[in-house]
């Protein structure tokens, strides 16, 4: 069979592979044949068939974390979803008004613990733009590396799942090997392998250690690219693949633009907004890019959307390699970041101010900003109200995936039960950012 | 530029021209570091937000934020964040209100409201009106107050574990083994707000210099 029947096909939404999963009957509902028929050819009468109301987790392995949904099916087509969160809710956002500034850097970790330093990204740009901190060159491009190479460890993951989401095993192994590699990569530069802690108001916690920048550069090529393009490689022509994401749950401009839609899902439904090319941050305006966008809006586009952004993202890290200057890896203003350890040993000044830094924390001068930045799944914003103490009086975190399962509902509606998996997949959600 | 954050050109006369759009709606307007924000009458917010987002293309509602300030006469405040995809830009609406008084929906303009709104009254008990689903979100099923108030204590009243007796998770009121600890680290010579031992025989000691606003920073 050739690639080109597929879109016509695909309308009928995968039945074949529905039929191979036992635990869904894929008897009712299929596309083409009435209700009336239906009801005739059961024998039943049309009283007796009602709607049938089922529960998707929240201990589930498709759901992607703590999601309850509430299925409504009409026979095997989905006619509402309902989907329950909060079962992850942990209360970041007043926990932070208890804590200095610095305190809060760890919780921002857990929101998106799959792309934990573009949170923290977000959060100490808001801290920065209420100093009014100058940020050194090579802390810019440190954090833009490291931003980058976060995107790149959330896309592998999302990706991975997604793909096995709809019935493939290998590209999921495949690409979780990059990822853990980008886990020792965050040990060393950080210390620990998931929730970084990195970012620091005024840069980055520490310089990197001799030979990480050579080494991450060097597996890019020769690892990275070359196991994301073979995983790849096994799915984007596969027809099964096609068959269960392409057409599926196609998302026009309007409804992406009405549904707050942000990174890669409004790209893929054909806007071009990228909030690294079009509101620059840090060193994104000295790198060049592509932004991919989506021509259908469909389940496929979004994962090509993805799979795309890898490749840019390894694009800026190069550049970032060539450019990044040497210099200071932080602010040198005492007032906000602390002194080195050597420096403590000579300089009373210095111990002072680590004392204070620690125990009281820098005051942030009063006033407020919505500081958002293109996280690897959208627009990540932090609305940080001062005034004028140690402590923020509100933090406020605009997750993305919070507007993106909301369209759940309309996305899902009209789709077999089987797409369910296809579509939360493709819309890359955490929890731990989405219940904050 | 003094900072690295996300560079948004700021567009000229944009703040008079939406004062004026407004008209009657328009309470205060600020334009603070960089970031606009407006200040609306309450019951004109869903005006003000189809003007926005017809008259001046700010097509996305991206955030919904409540904030609680305890000894104002209104305590909440209701903040809206719009985006505008075409001039790349972003503008704050807000407006205040209390416990009781509903905020006009705006799920009417954009669906992405029905959540925000849910989430602000979930954790704020601030009410819209016209929100048709207006349903606890991020807290649990029977959860009783509003958790983000300023007056909620941090250790919330009422913890859960699984009791292997009753094979399920019984509900009870917090007990903590160590009392929390706010610690206060602000220093005694900067903003403190009591009288400093030894201070109250000298009344008419000079204060502390008022920290600078953001946006009055020049550096």
């Amino acid at each position: 069979m050739t690639a080109s029947v597929i879109p016509a096909e695909a309308g009928t939404s995968g039945q074949e592979v529905t039929a191979g999963l036992p635990e869904v009957p894929a008897s009712a509902g299929m596309t083409g044949v009435s209700r009336e028929e239906q009801v005739a050819r059961s024998g039943a009468t049309e009283s007796e068939i009602a709607n049938y109301t089922i529960n998707f987790g929240p201990q589930h392995p498709a759901a992607h974390g703590v999601l309850r949904l509430i299925l409504e099916l009409d026979g095997e087509i989905v006619e509402r979803v309902d989907p329950h969160v909060g079962l992850l809710h942990r209360g970041t956002e007043k926990l932070c008004e208890y804590k200095t500034y610095i305190q809060s850097i760890p919780y921002m970790d857990r929101l998106d613990y799959v792309s934990p330093m573009c949170m923290e990204h977000s959060y100490v740009l808001a801290i920065e733009k209420l100093l009014g901190l100058e940020v050194p060159l090579r802390a810019q491009y440190l954090r833009t590396f490291f931003a980058e190479l976060t995107r790149v460890s959330n896309h592998l993951l999302n990706i991975g799942s997604h793909i096995m989401d709809v019935g493939a095993m290998t590209p999921n192994l495949w690409l979780f090997e990059p990822r853990e590699d980008i886990m020792n990569f965050y040990e060393r530069v950080s210390g620990a392998r998931m929730h970084a802690n990195y970012f620091r108001p005024g840069g980055v916690h520490q310089d990197v250690p001799a030979g990480l920048l050579d080494d991450i550069g060097e597996w890019m090529d020769k690892r990275l690219l070359r196991l994301f393009e073979d995983s790849l490689s096994l799915v984007v022509d596969n027809r099964i693949f096609k068959q269960r994401n392409v057409d599926i749950s196609t998302v026009s401009k309007e409804d992406a633009i009405a549904w707050g839609f942000s990174g890669p899902m409004i790209r893929a439904a054909g806007i071009p907004w990228d909030i690294r090319k079009s509101q620059p941050y840090d060193a994104y305006d000295r790198v060049e890019f592509d932004v991919p966008v989506g021509t259908k809006g469909d389940c496929y586009d979004r994962m090509m959307v993805r799979a795309e952004e890898v490749r840019q993202s390894v694009r800026i890290m190069k550049q970032c390699l060539d450019q990044m200057p040497e210099g200071p890896i932080a602010s040198l203003d005492r007032k906000v970041v602390p002194p080195k350890r050597a420096e403590m040993k000579q300089s009373m000044e210095a111990l002072i101010h680590h004392f204070k830094l620690y125990t009281e924390g820098f005051h942030v001068p009063e006033g407020e900003v919505y500081v958002a930045t293109e996280s690897p799944k959208g627009e990540f914003g932090v609305y940080l109200v001062a005034d004028g103490t140690n402590k923020p009086y509100r933090v406020k975190l605009r997750p993305t995936g919070f507007s993106h399962l909301q369209a759940m509902d309309f996305m899902t509606r009209g789709h077999m039960l089987a797409d369910v998996t296809a579509i939360l997949g493709s819309l890359d959600i955490v929890f731990g950012e989405i219940d904050r | 530029m003094n900072n690295s954050a996300p560079r948004i050109a700021p567009i000229e006369g944009l703040a008079d021209a939406v004062k004026l759009s407004l008209g009657n709606l328009y309470l205060d307007h600020r334009d603070e570091v960089g970031e606009l924000s407006f200040t609306v009458r309450r019951d004109g917010i869903t005006e003000a937000c189809r003007m926005l987002r017809d008259e001046f293309e700010y097509q996305q509602l991206m955030e919904i934020a409540g904030v609680d300030y305890p000894q104002r006469a209104e305590r909440f405040e209701v903040v809206y964040h719009l985006l505008s995809l075409t001039r790349n830009h972003r503008i704050r609406v807000r407006v205040s209100t209390d416990e009781d008084l509903p905020v006009p929906s705006v799920t009417s303009l954009w669906p992405v409201a029905g959540w925000l709104e849910r989430e602000v009254f979930d954790l704020y008990g601030v009410i819209f009106e016209g929100n048709d689903d207006l349903r606890r979100i991020l807290t649990d099923y029977g959860f009783q107050g509003f958790p983000f108030r300023k007056d909620f204590p941090l250790t919330g009243y009422v913890e859960l574990r699984y009791s292997e007796e009753q094979k399920r998770v019984v509900y009870e009121p917090v007990k903590l083994a160590q009392d929390f600890r706010p610690f206060d680290f602000l220093s005694p010579w900067e903003g403190a707000q009591y009288i400093l031992p030894g201070d109250e025989k000298a009344p008419e000691a000079p204060g502390a210099p008022t920290p600078l606003k953001a946006g009055e920073i020049k550096k």
